[in-house]
């Protein structure tokens, strides 16, 4: 056991000593908050440039109109000026010539002249100052055509937005408030993060195992321990490698969102409604539904049981990665070279991918006969089983899907062992499957 | 004192025989030289004794008892395929491979130490295996081998690698390692540094043991009454005279003196040769030919050919 201790700790240090280890695990949290968190930054940032819009009005609908916002300006021009705009709009102090035909209220057509490419936000913005100028003309036309009193009001008032709050009866018969939408969300990532991490750790033991056939080192250090401590203290090795990138990660993450979080709000209130103004008219009402709105999602989280899903995203990882990398190592054991993995790593990856396509589906449907099947089944449940936990699976699939994969593990790491053991003194050729199965009986 | 020894040792993978009742002792403090034809099963029977492999059937004793899995820590073994981690560093690896081998880091930093000066390649501890020339690693190779000071070391193709200069250092290595009391097993396909190393063979044939002795006795079994003659004069008055007592293998000719092997038959003994030849030649030199290694490996295994 002691030797197995030794081999632990090489794979371990040589893998978290290596400068691709470091830059990829401080890296990626910062490349993920680059990618969600900058562009929501650079949202609230962009377009502090003032911008001056000559409008000419030849229907005469807008004039006075169209609401200036800090940015970006309206000025209302005649039509003479309009017509010299138009050739020397370069040397002018305007940024854009927004001319509105007569014909608007049929047509809906408007040209916006510029120089340059308009931004898409000036663009979004007229177009909305426009529609719904329009719009609310039309529909007091038809309210005053009706005739009936209070329309306007009566109309206001029948806007519907109906709310489903989603409740959980717990087995005492307690209720939660579930979301299924923040449900689906931790089982995509947990789901997600398993599947990764198999897959990255499983093809690191493998090619250990093939670095040391390679590097016919093999041999001398079975003259010292038995093969199977050697793949056992390198598959434990790497499991500690995938854990500690994985403790500095969420260590990182949370202080990364930590900084976010005293980051974005301070910027933010005022801009982030003009940004929402922009979107809808309605402003004010959407934010006070936000805001609660986040308040429920808080109340969701905590009811959500984030000890059984750490714990079981740590079980299934571990159970899931003992499997597969004892798979990927016999695999690295009984090839010389990395163009014959192809032949041999498909059988193993395969299950991984089918689990993958599952999940997606389990996510939309975590009761279904599909998700219920392969969160039980040893080879997909790592996967599968961690999109169902945060919708809630009842204790005895859990046991009985736990159960499974301990013994499939079990098994696997058994025939690996095996494989492993005659594969990595076997140099020239490749083995066929055939032989592979000779393999499992010899005696050690 | 006998160190190691096998009895009756079979290994079968499947329906193909490594090994058959292969029987070897190893006297302690003497080298042993392990020999056969590829694929004869001399790897299957090193792996055996470092518990690589169990046999399926057979005894193995170790000074005198069974063999414990602890005793891989009193054997050093040099394979065949051989090498090392090529993006570890050269000290920070042997540390590694002393500490497997049950040193404690105290005890291997002290031994490298000696090992490292001892072969002048101090400077190498922070260079990556990768840097290093073949030769070189072979040398970190062989030090990893004998570190930990095993009873039994078991070098196989250990020259291989290496220079004419540094395959003599390490040689001499080897000679001094017995001297000082370790038991050496060594299989080669270089029979003249079996001549030069090993005081005792066993040869190795299609999983069969079929020769066993100390080298200079098989030798000299297997000497087949050849002489070679040295001399100055007329080759053909002296095979006119010769007689049909003997057969003449081969005759070289040159300026100053000719070369000819003679083979004896019908029992005529190398007086009565001598004899002869004296009144036709002058006799610079009269040798019996002791066959090489390389021929009686040639011969037994030749002849051990099936038809």
């Amino acid at each position: 056991m002691k030797k197995v201790g030794i081999i632990i700790k090489r794979e371990y240090n040589t893998r978290v000593k290596k400068k691709s280890f470091i830059i990829l695990t401080l890296l990626m949290p910062v490349l993920f908050a680059a990618v969600t968190i900058l562009p929501t930054y650079l949202a609230t940032m962009n377009d502090t440039e003032e911008r001056t819009v000559a409008v000419y009005d030849g229907s005469g609908i807008f004039l006075g109109r169209l609401e200036s916002t800090e940015y970006t300006k309206f000025h209302f021009i005649p039509k003479e000026e309009y017509d010299k705009l138009r050739d020397n709009l370069k040397d002018s102090k305007y940024y854009a010539i927004l001319a509105i035909p007569p014909s608007v209220v049929t047509t809906n057509n408007v040209e916006l002249l510029s120089e340059k490419n308009v931004p898409f936000d000036l663009k979004n913005n007229i177009d909305h100052n426009l529609s719904s100028i329009l719009e609310k003309d039309k529909r007091s036309a038809l309210l005053k055509e009706a005739a009936v009193p209070d329309l306007e009001q009566k109309l206001e008032a029948a806007r519907t937005n109906i709310h489903v709050n989603t409740i959980r009866i717990g087995d005492k018969g307690e209720e939660h408030k579930s979301s299924t939408e923040i449900a689906m969300v931790l089982g995509y990532i947990f789901g997600f993060m398993i599947y990764i991490f198999i897959f990255i750790y499983g093809t690191m033991v493998m090619r250990g195992v093939m670095e040391e056939k390679q590097n016919r080192i093999v041999e001398v250090i079975i003259s010292s321990v038995k093969p199977f401590e050697l793949m056992m203290g390198k598959i434990v090795g790497i499991a500690l490698v995938g854990l500690t990138q994985f403790a500095i990660w969420v260590v990182l993450f949370i202080g990364i969102f930590q900084a976010a979080k005293g980051f974005i709000p301070d910027m933010s209130p005022e801009q982030a409604q003009n940004l929402m103004a922009q979107s809808q008219m309605s402003g004010q009402m959407e934010n006070v539904a936000q805001s609660s709105q986040m308040q429920e999602i808080f109340s969701m989280m905590s009811s959500i049981n984030f000890p059984l899903i750490i714990g079981c995203f740590f079980f299934f990882f571990i159970g899931g990665y003992l499997l597969y990398s004892s798979l990927f190592g016999a695999v690295g054991s009984a090839i010389d070279s990395e163009e014959d993995a192809q032949q041999f790593t498909l059988p193993v990856t395969i299950p991984l991918i089918i689990a993958i396509i599952v999940m997606m589906n389990a996510i939309t449907n975590p009761e279904g006969p599909i998700a219920f099947w392969f969160s039980l089944i040893p080879f997909t449940s790592p996967v599968v089983m961690m999109v169902r936990i945060p919708f809630g699976v009842p204790a005895w699939e859990l046991i009985l899907s736990m159960v499974l994969l301990v013994a499939t593990f079990i098994g696997t790491v058994w025939v690996a062992g095996k494989i492993y053991r005659t594969g990595i003194l076997m140099y020239g050729k490749k083995p066929t499957w055939k032989e592979l199965g000779k393999w499992l009986t010899y005696r050690s | 004192m006998e160190l190691f020894s096998a009895h009756d040792v079979v290994k079968n993978y499947n329906k193909f025989r490594a090994l058959s009742e292969v029987n070897i002792s190893v006297a302690e403090g003497s080298i042993f030289g392990l020999l056969g034809p590829n694929g004869a099963g001399k790897t299957t029977l090193i792996r055996i004794i470092n518990q690589i492999t169990a046999p399926d059937s057979g005894k193995l004793e170790f000074k005198g008892r069974p063999l414990k899995a602890e005793d891989v820590f009193r054997i050093g073994y040099l394979p065949e395929e051989r090498g090392l981690y090529k993006k570890m560093k050269v000290g920070e690896q042997a540390l590694y491979l002393a500490q497997l081998k049950g040193m404690s880091r105290r005890d291997a930093m002290k031994q490298l130490k000696y090992w490292f000066e001892k072969f002048d390649i101090t400077p190498w501890w922070d260079k990556k295996v990768m840097e290093l020339s073949k030769g070189m690693q072979q040398k970190v190779q062989f030090i990893c081998t004998v570190l930990h000071q095993p009873e039994l070391l078991i070098f196989d193709e250990p020259f291989s690698g290496f220079d004419p200069i540094n395959a003599d250092l390490l040689k001499n290595e080897i000679l001094k390692l017995r001297d000082k009391g370790a038991t050496i097993i060594f299989s080669t396909h270089n029979m003249a540094s079996v001549e030069e190393l090993c005081d005792h063979i066993a040869l190795i044939d299609k999983s069969k043991k079929i020769l066993d002795g100390p080298t200079q006795e098989i030798r000299q079994q297997y000497k087949s009454n050849i002489f070679e003659v040295e001399y100055r004069g007329d080759y053909e008055s002296l095979t006119r005279n010769l007689g049909n007592a003997y057969q003449i293998l081969r005759n070289e000719p040159s300026e100053t003196a000719h070369k000819l092997a003679v083979q004896f038959v019908n029992g005529s003994t190398p007086n009565e040769l001598l004899r002869g030849l004296l009144e036709h030649v002058e006799i610079l030199s009269f040798n019996e030919i002791i066959p090489s290694m390389n021929d009686v490996f040639i011969k037994v295994v030749t002849e051990n050919k099936p038809n």
